[in-house]
Formats: structure tokens, C-alpha cells, sequence
């Protein structure tokens, strides 16, 4: 194609392609009829998430619940007469990918909005390219306090429907204590992923561990690496140190590895354990023996809140996909259903309307504490939702006693953990 | 950084019998994954770079000869020979085009079999992480040896993974095919002059190979979750291994393994924050001293 000859770039055919192609560029501009007709057109939704490799659960029960509500606001008519389309893509768990794949979801996909279903490794990432690209984005996976609290990372169109790391270090921290008061636990020890949300949640826990309970003395803490295949060392260097008590915010797939190795080992014969993400079903129903001592928060449990639209909820969602929901899946459900109530209260699909009405939008839900979940104004993050500690059990109800959370305590000890950081 | 906790480590028993035993649980997995590399690049002189690859074959397949048989001597058996059987068809099929082209190209495809097979292993098993569970007769608590705990399960893994290693030593340094062998690594035109069919050697080399990762895949698969993808870790882990070792020594395979299982296991309680940092540290160093590893001999001809 490459002609070396001056006098071809005058040349008739050269000039007849560069017309077909100005026309065809300008006639996509104006809008053939035929190919957008804005009525029916379809409202594409991106996601980004992990489909695959350790953590593949949080990317398939992401996927689930949101189709099923997706298929719920279809099936009433969509949002008048147009319908949600979910494209979901897999970054493997590699935040690179998550946001080429973010990005690509954007301009070549065509989606108006994203809902990030990644974890905090991804979900920063994506966070920039919904900001660089100027689209709305409802992070849902993410649990790093600071994705909403910092107000440096804070844009008008991105908002998170997910619990929060320091919600969760507040209301664990304040059962933590009580059981260390009880039981006489003073040397602590962390075992926590080493990446963002390991360090900010385990740091944020053992603030409050402390601010409730002077007595408690932290001994040691390890760092294993994120989706790390043996604890070995880890484990061993535990049983060193012998503190009465352990903390963890690793999950998924890297808990049920860590409970079964350290089993072995008798890790936790005469220890407490407290591992804010084990109440869920993935760890619970993988996990070959869950040991004595095991206190969790209550991720996603269909006997938490114990109301008929929470079960409902929960028995819907496993005729579906013969699986139990994970955290992950309610955390999704949700996005969506403030989505969708915002589309409505803002009459538009457009980024920035619909973000206007979510600021401070409350819906009904079956995951509030109350039976509704907010979406707090100031810095665009989901509120009220049940929250609660316990001891967990091998079998269902899992949390016999779940010890719920004060709501009103959490608005206070988090305005002041704002101020000290310098968030506020 | 936390030398005050190495220290006291060292003059209190427990401490040294638990970390030395997860030192040899580590360094005898390792051992048995790098043995692999290191023959396969001692005899072709070839990196099989998806050697990665094998081990996680090797996990899968002790998992559902597992689920089959529900014994574990069964399973381990079943995925040596499993991936022994991929090796050795790889190396017909695929390597054996390649040996004459760039290094690149080795890696090329190499890296092609690592995707393919995580995606292969995807659909077949499924994204989902799974895992075996503890065998029953393992489920015993863990032994209390002057007060370091070391749990049963890990006390068979290291002695299956010495008697492979002894086995091995002992067919390469005694046997007629061990000295073939050891003859094609050292000069293989002359050995193919005598009449040797080489390349039957080779393929045999890439199935050991392949029998050595696949035993440690299903060893290791009790202890460990298995998802697509889970053999990178634990390739680059057996790089390391082998350049400390020497490539193509065995034995340099073995001490390396161990030094690295050792430098993991103590350097976690002294400098808990910098363990991978320590690890190639020692192969920085060793590389300077040694530079062909510190039982390697000198690179071929």
C-alpha cells in the first residue's frame, strides 16, 4: 500500500479512500438511524474482576449477584424500556490488568459506567482510569478505608458500595476487647496480608483493640505475601512468638490455605482467633476443621440479620447458582440496586446526575442493620449495612450469637479517626 | 528487623527444631521441583521454563486420583507418573523442534505450554481454588520434639522426598542408563557416535523430569490450595535454587533447596519483613563467590 511516488498521494484512488472514509466517519458522527436508535439502546455496565486463580470466588459471586438483580430490573421493564447489559472481564487478580481491562471496557466496549468488583490491589487502579476517563464507578469489592475516607483520592463519580475496613476494625476492635477482657488475652500477635488493605485494616483493628482494652500488648506481626501458597514459616514463627491471641484480615482462598496448614501444626490449640474474614461461606464450607476460638465479623451470613428478606435473599440467589452467596455477592446485589434507584431518581443514565442522586440516596435493602442501606454524602460510601461480630462454629447458623454493631458508635469513633489522619 | 529474636532463636531448641523442620519441609519441595530443572538443563541444556507447569499438573492429579482411590500413596504415584508421561510427549512433540533455535525461542514456547495449561486446567477443574484436605492417617496431632512442634504430615514429606533424591542419585550413579545419562550431558555427539539413541535420552531426561515435578505437586497437595496459575511461584523459587546449586548438578539441587529452605525458615523470625530479600541476597553472593553455583561445574562447550 505503501507508494514511494509523490505525484500517487494525489492520486484518484488514494483521494476516493480518503473520501469514503471522511463520510463514513462523519456520517457515524451524525447517527445513522439504523444503528442508534438512543430509546432501546442498551445501558452497558462494565466490570472488571477476578475470575480466576486463588480468589476466583469473589469475581464468580460478584458476577452472580449482580446478573441476578440486573435480570430482576430487566425483567420490570428497565429503566424506560431500556435495559442494563453487564459485560464482566477477568483482570486475574493483576491490577495492570484490571485497569487495561477497565479502561478497554470504557472506550472500546462501550460502557457508560463501571462497577469494580476488584479487589483493593485492582480497585485503586480502576479508581484512576474511572477518574481519568470521567465515567461513574461503584467500587464494590474494595474495603480500604482510605479509597473513600482520603480526600485526595476522592472524584464526584466514584462511590463504594462495600463495608469498610475501620467500620469493621471499630465494631471488632470494641467485641475484640471484651473477649480479651473476658479471657484475659494480652499478647497479641497479626498475621495479615502485606499489601494495602492487609496493612491499613490490621493497623486500624489493633488501634481500637487497644483504645478499648489498655491491657492488650501487640508481640509480633508477620506479613505474608498476597495469595502466598505456603505458610510454613509464617505458622512457625507464630508458635514462637506464643501470643494468646491472633488477628488476620487474609481471605479468600489464602485463609481456608492458612486455617488448614495451621491446623496442622496445632497453631491455634489454646489461642484465639480472631480472622475478621472467615464468617464466609467460601472459608466455611472449604475450611477442614474450623477450630475452637474462632471469632469472625459476619462477611455474608443468611441468618444475619435474621429477617425473611435477608433469607429470601439468600435461598434466591443459591436456586440460581447452587452455591451460597459470599460477602461479595451482597456488596454487588446492592450496587446495583442503588444504581438502578438512582438511574430512576435522576431520570438519566448520565454519569454525573446519577451521582448527584446518589449522594445521601437510602434504599431499602435486606442487608441494612435497620433494613436500609445509605449511601453517606460526604464521602460517597455505603452506611447502615448489618454488621456484627462472633464466635463461629463448624455448621450452619456458623454465628450462633452474632454480637451486632452500634452504628451510632461507628459515626463517632470514625469522625475522629478521620480527623487524626487528616482525612477530614 | 529483628536479629534480638534471631538470636534468641538460635539458643532455644524448640525454635531450632521447628524452624529446622519447616527449613526441610520447604528445601525438600523445592528439591524435588529444581532436581528436575537442573537435569533437564544438565543434560539439553535447555530451561524448561514451564517447569512450573508440571508441578501444578502433578497437584491436580494426585487431587483426583485422590478423589478416586482415596488413598494418598495411590495419588502421589498416579501424578508422578501423570506428568512423566506429559514430559515426556512434550519434549517429543515440541521441545525437540527447538533445541537448535535461539534461547528465545525455547522460552517461547515454553511460556505458550504454561498458558495453555493454566487455561486447560481451568476448564477442566475448574477457576475455583481447590483443595485436598489432609489424608486421614496424617490427621494425628504434630510431634513435640524438645518442645518444637513439627506435624506428622511433614515428617513422611521430607522422608518421601530424601528416598526419591537417594533413588535418583542412586540410578545416576550406578546404572547403566544413569551413566548414559551423565555420558549425553557431558558430550552428546560422542555418546550419539556410540550409538546411543540420544534422543530417546532426552525424552527419558524431560520424563524424570516431569516425574520428579509431579511427585512434588502431589506431595505438596495436601498442605497447599490449587488454582490456575499456582506453578510461577514455585518456578521461580527452583531458579533460584538451581543457579545457587549449580545447573546441572543434582546434588548442588539438594543443597541448594535446603540452604534456601533454611534461609526462609530463620530468616522470617530475624528479618521477618525482608525474607525474598534474603533469599536472593544468598544467590547474589553465592553467584559472586561461585559464580557456577557452588557445586556446578564449568558451563558446556
Amino acid at each position: 500500500m505503501y507508494s514511494k511516488d509523490p505525484k500517487d498521494l494525489a492520486s484518484p484512488k488514494r483521494r476516493r479512500l480518503i473520501q469514503s472514509a471522511a463520510s463514513i466517519a462523519g456520517g457515524s458522527t451524525l447517527g445513522f438511524p439504523a444503528l442508534s436508535l438512543a430509546q432501546n439502546k442498551p445501558i452497558r455496565i462494565g466490570m472488571p474482576t477476578i475470575l480466576s486463580g486463588r480468589v476466583a470466588m469473589l469475581g464468580q459471586s460478584s458476577g452472580n449477584a449482580a446478573n441476578m438483580e440486573v435480570e430482576k430490573f430487566n425483567a420490570s421493564g428497565g429503566f424506560g424500556g431500556r435495559k442494563i447489559e453487564l459485560i464482566i472481564r477477568d483482570s486475574k487478580g493483576q491490577p495492570q490488568e484490571a485497569a487495561r481491562v477497565a479502561r478497554e471496557l470504557v472506550t472500546a466496549d462501550g460502557c457508560e459506567i463501571l462497577i469494580d468488583a476488584e479487589a483493593s490491589s485492582g480497585a485503586f487502579a480502576v479508581h484512576e482510569v474511572a477518574r481519568d476517563l470521567g465515567v461513574l464507578v461503584i467500587h464494590t469489592c474494595s474495603e480500604t478505608s482510605s479509597l473513600t475516607a482520603d480526600p485526595k483520592l476522592r472524584t464526584p463519580l466514584a462511590f463504594r458500595c462495600a463495608r469498610q475496613g475501620v467500620h469493621d476494625a471499630i465494631i471488632g476492635g470494641a467485641y475484640a476487647a471484651k473477649v480479651a477482657k473476658e479471657k484475659n488475652l494480652r499478647r497479641w500477635m497479626t498475621c495479615s496480608p502485606d499489601y494495602a488493605y492487609g496493612r491499613d485494616t490490621t493497623a486500624e483493628f489493633a488501634e481500637y483493640l487497644k483504645f478499648f482494652n489498655k491491657d492488650v500488648e501487640l508481640v509480633g506481626e508477620a506479613w505474608p505475601k498476597l495469595f502466598q501458597a505456603d505458610y510454613s514459616e509464617v505458622i512457625t514463627r507464630l508458635l514462637q512468638v506464643n501470643p494468646q491471641a491472633i488477628y488476620s484480615c487474609l481471605w479468600g482462598g489464602d485463609l481456608t490455605s492458612f486455617i488448614d496448614q495451621a491446623n496442622i501444626y496445632a497453631l491455634f490449640s489454646g489461642k484465639q482467633f480472631f480472622s475478621v474474614n472467615a464468617a464466609d461461606y467460601a472459608v466455611l464450607t472449604n475450611v477442614k476443621n474450623v477450630p475452637l476460638g474462632l471469632h469472625s465479623g459476619n462477611r455474608y451470613l443468611q441468618s444475619f440479620p435474621n429477617t425473611p428478606g435477608n433469607t429470601n435473599w439468600a435461598s434466591s440467589y443459591q436456586a440460581k447458582f447452587k452455591d451460597l452467596p459470599l460477602n461479595w455477592a451482597w456488596q454487588n446485589a446492592a450496587a446495583i440496586q442503588f444504581l438502578t434507584a438512582a438511574i430512576k431518581k435522576a431520570k438519566s443514565t448520565d454519569g454525573k446526575k446519577v451521582a448527584q442522586a446518589l449522594e445521601g440516596l437510602s434504599i431499602d435493602s435486606p442487608f441494612g442493620a435497620n433494613g436500609k442501606l445509605t449511601m453517606r454524602a460526604q464521602d460517597h460510601t455505603v452506611v447502615d449495612y448489618a454488621l456484627a461480630w462472633g464466635e463461629l462454629s463448624g455448621k450452619e447458623p456458623y454465628m450462633k450469637n452474632p454480637v451486632p454493631g452500634s452504628w451510632k458508635q461507628i459515626a463517632e469513633l470514625e469522625a475522629e479517626w478521620k480527623k487524626r489522619k487528616g482525612f477530614a | 528487623m529483628n536479629p534480638q529474636a534471631l538470636l534468641e532463636c538460635f539458643s532455644s531448641a524448640s525454635c531450632i527444631v521447628t524452624q529446622m523442620g519447616t527449613g526441610l519441609i520447604v528445601g525438600s519441595l523445592l528439591f524435588l521441583v529444581a532436581a528436575g530443572l537442573t537435569l533437564i538443563f544438565g543434560v539439553l541444556g535447555v530451561v524448561n521454563f514451564a517447569h512450573g507447569s508440571f508441578y501444578m499438573l502433578g497437584a491436580y492429579l494426585a487431587l483426583t486420583a485422590y478423589r478416586l482411590t482415596g488413598n494418598f500413596a495411590i495419588a502421589v504415584v498416579a501424578a508422578g507418573i501423570g506428568v512423566g508421561l506429559f514430559g515426556f510427549l512434550f519434549e517429543r512433540f515440541l521441545m525437540r523442534r527447538v533445541y537448535k533455535a535461539d534461547v528465545l525461542m525455547q522460552l517461547l514456547v515454553c511460556y505458550a505450554l504454561v498458558l495453555i495449561m493454566d487455561d486447560v486446567v481451568k476448564i477442566v477443574w475448574g477457576a475455583e481454588f481447590l483443595s485436598m484436605g489432609m489424608p486421614e492417617s496424617f490427621q494425628a496431632p504434630p510431634f513435640f520434639i524438645a518442645g518444637g512442634v513439627v506435624p506428622v504430615f511433614y515428617v513422611y514429606l521430607i522422608a518421601a522426598a530424601m528416598l526419591i533424591a537417594l533413588a535418583l542419585w542412586g540410578i545416576l550413579t550406578f546404572s547403566r542408563i544413569g551413566k548414559i545419562i551423565r555420558a549425553a550431558a557431558q558430550n552428546p555427539t560422542m555418546t550419539s557416535a556410540l550409538g546411543i539413541n540420544t534422543s530417546l535420552i532426552y525424552a527419558a531426561v524431560f520424563a524424570v523430569g516431569g516425574v520428579l515435578a509431579g511427585l512434588a505437586g502431589g506431595l505438596a497437595a495436601p498442605v497447599r490450595s490449587m488454582s490456575p496459575g499456582m506453578g510461577f511461584s514455585i518456578l521461580i523459587e527452583s531458579f533460584i535454587v538451581t543457579v545457587i546449586g549449580g545447573m546441572g548438578s543434582v546434588s548442588g539441587a539438594l543443597v541448594g533447596a535446603l540452604l534456601i529452605g533454611l534461609i526462609r525458615s530463620f530468616g522470617t523470625i530475624g528479618f521477618p519483613l525482608f525474607v525474598e530479600g534474603l533469599m536472593f541476597l544468598a544467590m547474589v553472593l553465592i553467584l559472586i563467590l561461585r559464580p557456577n553455583g557452588l557445586l556446578g561445574k564449568e558451563s558446556r562447550a
